[in-house]
């Protein structure tokens, strides 16, 4: 059943919910984290509209800096700022920072330990048409690696909003994950969000798999719990935002109660989130671990769902690996 | 304003000094960088004895100029240079690249935060100063903010972005030093990748620039003085230098740009440095 203390909105799995592109909390929350700290100002290299930094732009032009297509230019600026006292947003898409620019991100802000919070939107498959240049599957990987940042994937438009509000107040580089789609709003304004906590979104008594997820993922994995606990099966469902710090007692608890985890994230199932689920397990309680993702490819072009269902990020194929294997 | 010629005799004074440090401070760390360090020598003094508003004592003074060394691998200059201006101990020098120690090979503003940044990886120096001159603007900041640069990382995309950048807000309160002595890892930079005509490049990009001597003390301050009285663009003050300058055996040859002299070698090197390349009888020391 549902985590009554996760708050989430009720008209879940109804048409009535809402669906909105994690993008949009980027744009509401720098508008709110922008009004509490007037030293926040918004980054951004060629794509204010599909970023939605325009939304801050037309609330604060003068803090508002235009870099033109130049990510490495605007992760470098955005440390001299930051050495300057600002509180730095840079927002792009994925591939290109922290894809292009991860040598600056890695020397001028994570070395340089500097608040500067990298905003990479269009991540994941779910890009659709645009194809596999501009869908994103390796940046949780690059930049959870990095010593001094923080990373988090949020799981829909609210939590993204409250995740940009909680970056704006970190002492350190954070990297936040958006995706381009709209996905179902399945929080409310009150469900719980703290950097370094996982959610339970879905449980049970007799549940025996715990499915581990990340981003929108986590829609799709309580999608699965509820259809599958009306099936009778009984999964339990944990919402992972932060991938760095993990939240390893959450982890290591599931780890404890069940037979198996599988982990499930919109990126490669190499060194993602799923990665850093086995890496903290495995001295402490190595158990089979299950990680859905992207296996080792390229995306493609296609419609979000169709690729999603394709490479096996849906609640059906969810279903498909906890009944096949339980 | 011109030096008067005590001023002027002082700064060479510093000059020498710093370049024996470096010596020193290579020898004793048995690696690192000894062309470009030498030739930066003058310009690291001109900048800490004179140009800089700064405070030793109080590094992170809210009113002080910006320095930015993009090109890290000349630091052993600037942490000489520091230590004489009396950042930290001179002493404190012969521990460069060693374990545990504040002047890391490169330098890290976490480790010694009076470097203001960290750098080294070529290209990133020049945007990072003009985030802080940028910062400074919107804040209506009189800070200036300067940047030291290589020729070898004009060949870097990010630089050409961030000269883009300068050009287009008009970051007046910005100064760009390049360190023009053509030379660079694998040769002379224009059999590398020819870079020139650096000059018009910059000015097609909406910079001021001056091109100066690097090792004339009083023509390099009334470059930056120039550059101070240019209100509506960045300035670039492209400073002719000789790699290895005041070592003959250094001077002009690229092999030196990225090994150290050896213990013989750096005796030697004092020993010119002390005699004035044996115009003078004695060593002073």
């Amino acid at each position: 059943m549902r985590n009554d203390a996760a708050k989430l909105d009720s008209a879940l799995f109804t048409d009535a919910v809402v669906q909105k592109p994690t993008r949009d909390g980027f744009g509401t929350g720098t508008v709110e984290a922008g009004k509490a700290d007037s030293r926040v100002v918004v980054l951004c290299a060629d794509l204010a509209e599909s970023t939605r930094a325009e939304w801050f732009q037309k609330e604060f032009p003068d803090r508002f800096v235009e870099l033109g297509v130049a990510e490495q230019n605007m992760a470098t600026v955005a440390a001299g700022m930051a050495l300057a006292g600002k509180r730095p947003f840079i927002a792009s898409y994925a591939t290109f920072s922290p894809g292009r620019n991860y040598e600056q991100i890695r020397t001028t802000i994570a070395l340089n330990e500097v608040p500067v919070v990298v905003c990479g939107m269009h991540a994941g498959v779910s890009v659709g048409p645009d194809g596999a240049t501009h869908q994103m599957l390796e940046d949780i990987g690059m930049m959870r690696m990095l010593p001094n940042m923080t990373v988090i994937a949020p799981g829909d438009a609210l939590e993204a909003h409250k995740a940009v509000v909680a970056a704006a107040k970190e002492k350190k580089a954070v990297y936040l994950r958006f995706g381009r789609s709209a996905t179902p709003v399945f929080t409310t304004a009150e469900t719980p969000f703290e950097i370094g906590k996982a959610l339970t979104l879905f449980d049970d008594p007799l549940a025996r798999v715990a499915v581990l997820s990340t981003g929108s993922m986590s829609y799709e994995a309580l999608k699965a719990a509820e259809e599958l606990s009306n099936e009778g099966v009984k999964v339990m469902v944990l919402h992972v935002p932060t991938i760095k710090p993990l939240d390893t007692e959450a982890v290591i608890a599931a780890a404890q109660r069940f037979e198996r985890i599988i982990t499930i994230e919109e990126h490669q199932a190499a060194g993602g989130f799923g990665s850093a689920v086995a890496e903290a397990l495995a001295s402490v309680h190595p158990i089979r671990i299950d990680r859905l993702g992207i296996q080792d490819q390229f995306g493609q072009s296609g419609d979000p769902q169709e690729l999603l269902a394709h490479y096996g990020l849906d609640a059906a194929h969810i279903k498909e690996v906890v009944r096949g294997k339980i | 304003m011109a030096l008067t010629d005590t001023e002027q005799r002082v700064l060479e004074e510093y000059a020498a000094r710093i370049r024996e440090t470096i010596i020193e401070m290579l020898v004793a760390a048995g690696s690192g960088h000894t062309a470009g360090p030498l030739g930066l020598a003058d310009i690291f003094t001109a900048f800490y004895f004179h140009i800089l508003k700064h405070d030793p004592k109080n590094p992170a003074w809210d009113e002080r100029d910006w320095l930015i060394l993009s090109n890290g691998h000349t630091t052993p200059a600037r942490y000489a240079a520091m230590a004489h201006a009396g950042y930290f101990p001179v002493e404190e020098c012969l521990t460069l690249r060693k374990f545990g120690s504040r002047l890391q090979g490169h330098p890290e503003r976490v480790r010694l935060p009076s470097v203001e940044t960290t750098s080294g990886p070529l290209g990133e120096g020049l945007s990072q100063a003009c985030g802080v001159a940028y910062a400074h603007s919107m804040d209506g900041k009189k800070n200036r903010v300067y940047c030291i640069m290589s020729d070898g990382e004009q060949e870097e995309g990010n630089t050409w972005e961030a000269v883009l950048f300068a050009g287009k807000y008009r970051l007046a309160n910005l100064t760009a030093v390049m360190d023009r002595n053509n030379i660079q890892i694998d040769g002379m930079t224009e059999d590398v990748m020819p870079l020139e005509p650096l000059a018009d490049k910059y000015r097609a990009f909406n910079w001021h620039v001056i091109e100066v001597n690097g090792h004339d003390l009083s023509a390099f301050i009334a470059a930056v003085d120039e550059a101070r009285a240019i209100a509506e663009k960045p300035t670039l003050i492209l400073a002719h230098t000789i790699p290895g300058k005041g070592i003959p055996e250094i001077e002009f040859d690229y092999h030196w740009h990225g090994k150290p002299p050896t213990k013989e070698e750096g005796k030697k090197f004092l020993q010119e440095l002390r005699t004035m390349g044996g115009k003078i009888a004695q060593e002073y020391a």
